[in-house]
């Protein structure tokens, strides 16, 4: 725990969440969360399913905003400003917290005009600018040697790993602070999976990585920080060399060691 | 082995035969239409029949059955020659015939009234003309030639004539506003433009006069003709449309005769009653108004999907709402017919007839049926249609790429037009097609709100504003119920409801084609690998 924090003060906390907690109508989703994400760290989300791990990450970004039934109270502080007040401008808000999605969703666009999508809907429309933004985006997703040469194609001809790894090159194109992760690899086989972590841990220099993971092994491997949920609670946090082999809960360790989960 | 129905192959052939019976019966429509219209334009022979009674009757071979009373063969014979025997059509029993001949200088004219006649030629129609002697057939196919050369000239002068008639309808129109105004105060102006229009007029009458006096002249030419049982006719040419003798043409020159007529069905107005001639105006009204209607129930559609399927909560009202609309597209078209004679004709076309043109009541301008009325009238019927279909291309549309669009920080509108509409691009293009297929052949409201028979002018010709959607217009499945039962002499017409069913199939089909084309095109940007 010691050593923990210690790297909690190293970094500033970049996203940090104080007593959120979120309903779906009459189901209580979130309960009490409290969490500091540090910057330039992995955070990695993991716990069974529908113990909120994906929820939480959607209220970085305000996905939960597109849920009619969703209400949140409690504060989430990105830089420090608020998230979750009225007032927040949700655009910029999500322009500088990029999101990666469980299952691919390439544009039916050409490869090109999905990476500049980000761009040209915030009104950048020069070409030079555009250009540079899609090999410095593709370059850093590590898909450049892949689609260099296609890049007008259009982006549905593409496998699904590579469709993953351009997701996160039109993320990155609009130069994020944040990139959220939510099971990104989950629909990929274990190739494209490994080229997706190994791409996670060169993003980490730059950005600041949430990741929502069903995979514990992918926690371990790519994360610096892991937090456990469970029925919607925050069960526990912490260096993830220390989670996985040291665990405070009970309940952690059993997930971990798969009695249940 | 298990019983052959316990296989499931049963069912299995039960859906292959429910799909083939309606195939067939798909087929069966087209080919009904085509087999019965197709035939229409071809030269037919003329037949001969020298009855046992000494009489003789000549005609093409419409029919043949079993008389219903003695069970012996009898033709239905054509025989043309309405004006000299009052009928076009006869029977003739198997058994009175004495011989059947083809005479190959028997010659079919097609007429400008009275429809076909049948006979013999006897000579004439050298008068006045200069010709180059000839046996006389060939002379009378000069002389034909010289004639619509003569024809066309007037043609011309009558071409100015409407104009002149259209400046002078627009003068007095400018007048009686003038009037209407107030007459002390625009009096130098209403004297100028009287005396203008006055000289239009003079203008008018004496060209008319010239075009009278042509007519004339060249109506006094006329051939010599004799009929099957040898009473002559003088004919005059300027009546005769077409010379044919279908007994001494070769293949070739039928071919010839067969394209000419579809030219003329394609391209010239009609005559006799509709029953003959082209039906351009039909066609011209048809695809208009289906275009006009589609330019209004699009984008109306489109929008109202969008908003009851991305904006609008869905709440009780949203339901509503959508009840209502799938029900509109199963409201009888005769009702709708109704609603746009009251709302569009009377109410909105009696507003703008009082507020833009009082000066011409109690004639009305828009206050009656026209093709803006008609398409608006069908727009309303269709647009069920466009909103079914958009609204279901858009949710079909998956959840992540909306979320993808607007976790890049994309409003909800960029992405409605950056990604939602041209993904529901194909959905909507389907819409669209159902709609103009539906709008192309509906009838009855139209009825109400602007088809006549016989439209003087189309709805859009060069004098401004070039679009006239005030005007009246004609439409193909109107022709339709109109040829076949509102014509005097309906069993001529028969053909002419088939050739006008088939132009309307035809206008359809290459209406949704070209669209499913366009559709297939934008399919594929979306769904396959290359741009």
């Amino acid at each position: 725990m010691a050593q923990n924090q210690a790297q909690t003060k190293e970094h500033a906390a970049i996203l940090s969440v104080s007593n959120l907690n979120l309903h779906y109508g009459e189901a209580h989703a979130l309960k009490g969360i409290n969490l500091d994400m540090a910057r330039h760290q992995v955070t990695a989300f993991i716990g069974p399913s529908g113990c909120g791990k994906s929820t939480l990450l959607r209220c970085f970004n305000r996905m939960n905003d597109l849920v009619e039934s969703a209400w949140i109270d409690g504060s989430i502080r990105f830089n420090g400003a608020e998230v979750n007040e009225p007032a927040t401008d949700v655009i910029s808000l999500r322009r500088s917290i990029g999101m990666v999605f469980q299952q691919s969703n390439p544009f039916p666009k050409s490869i090109y005009e999905n990476i500049v999508y980000g761009l040209r809907i915030a009104g950048v429309n020069d070409k030079a600018t555009l250009d540079e933004a899609v090999e410095r985006s593709l370059k850093s997703a590590a898909i450049w040697k892949e689609v260099k040469d296609r890049l007008h194609e259009s982006a549905l001809g593409l496998s699904g790993g590579q469709a993953q790894r351009i997701c996160i090159a039109r993320a990155i194109a609009v130069n994020p602070e944040i990139i959220l992760m939510d099971e990104p690899c989950s629909a990929l086989d274990p190739i494209s999976t490994l080229k997706i972590e190994e791409l996670i841990e060169e993003l980490k220099s730059k950005y600041t990585i949430v990741i929502v993971t069903h995979n514990m092994q992918q926690a371990a491997r790519v994360s610096d920080v892991t937090a456990f949920f469970y029925l919607g609670e925050l069960i526990e946090a912490g260096g993830t060399r220390k989670i996985f082999t040291n665990p405070e809960k009970k309940q952690t360790e059993d997930y971990i060691t798969g009695r249940f989960g | 082995m298990k019983p052959f129905w316990k296989t499931g192959e049963p069912y299995v052939l039960a859906t292959g035969a429910a799909l083939a019976i309606i195939l067939v019966m798909s087929l069966a429509l087209v080919g009904v239409v085509m087999s019965n219209g197709l035939g229409y334009f071809w030269p037919q022979e003329l037949v001969r029949f020298e009855l046992k009674d000494g009489s003789f009757a000549l005609g093409q071979v419409t029919q043949q059955e079993k008389n219903p009373i003695n069970g012996a063969r009898r033709f239905q014979l054509k025989v043309g020659n309405r004006d000299i025997l009052g009928q076009d059509f006869r029977w003739i029993d198997d058994k009175d015939i004495a011989k059947r001949t083809q005479p190959a200088d028997a010659v079919l004219l097609e007429r400008r009234e009275h429809g076909d006649f049948f006979g013999f030629l006897k000579g004439g129609a050298a008068e006045g003309l200069v010709l180059t002697p000839a046996p006389p057939y060939e002379t009378l196919q000069q002389a034909l030639q010289l004639v619509s050369g003569k024809l066309d000239d007037t043609g011309k002068i009558k071409r100015q004539m409407s104009n002149l008639n259209n400046s002078a309808e627009r003068l007095r129109l400018k007048l009686l506003k003038l009037e209407y105004a107030g007459k002390e105060k625009n009096a130098a102006e209403i004297v100028e433009l009287t005396a203008t229009r006055e000289k239009i007029l003079a203008e008018f009458t004496r060209l008319n006069e010239q075009a009278t006096a042509t007519l004339a002249d060249i109506g006094r030419i006329r051939a010599r003709f004799s009929d099957a049982a040898g009473t002559d006719k003088e004919i005059a040419l300027v009546d005769i449309v077409a010379l044919q003798r279908p007994n001494s043409m070769s293949l070739f020159a039928k071919c010839g005769a067969y394209l000419e007529r579809v030219r003329e069905l394609l391209l010239d107005d009609p005559r006799e009653s509709n029953t003959e001639g082209g039906l351009f105006p039909a066609i011209f009204g048809t695809v208009m108004m289906v275009l006009l209607m589609s330019v209004f129930s699009l984008p109306f559609g489109v929008i109202a999907a969008i908003y009851l399927r991305e904006y609008a909560r869905d709440g009780l009202m949203t339901r509503m709402v959508r009840i209502a609309v799938n029900n509109l597209a199963g409201v009888p078209s005769i009702v709708y017919g109704v609603f746009g004679l009251g709302f569009f004709v009377y109410g909105i076309g009696g507003s703008i007839d009082s507020l833009f043109f009082p000066e011409r009541l109690p004639t009305p301008t828009f206050g009656t049926g026209g093709i803006l009325w008609s398409s608006l009238t069908l727009a309303l019927l269709t647009v069920p249609v466009v909103i079914v279909a958009t609204e279901e291309s858009l949710a079909s549309i998956p959840k992540g790429i909306r979320e993808g669009s607007l976790a890049l920080g994309a409003t909800k509108f960029q992405t409605l037009t950056r990604i939602l509409l041209p993904m529901a691009t194909p959905g909507i293009m389907t819409g669209l097609i159902l709609s103009m297929a539906r709008a192309a052949g509906e009838v009855a409201p139209l009825m109400i709100v602007g088809v006549v028979k016989l439209a003087p002018t189309l709805p859009f010709d060069t004098n401004f504003p070039f679009f006239h959607m005030d005007r009246k217009f004609m439409h193909l499945g109107f022709h339709i119920y109109d040829v076949g039962f509102q014509s005097p002499n309906v069993e001529a017409a028969k053909p002419m409801v088939y050739v006008t069913t088939m132009l309307l199939l035809a206008i359809v089909i290459i209406a949704s084609s070209t669209a499913i084309y366009l559709r297939n095109r934008m399919r594929g940007k979306y769904t396959t690998s290359t741009f």
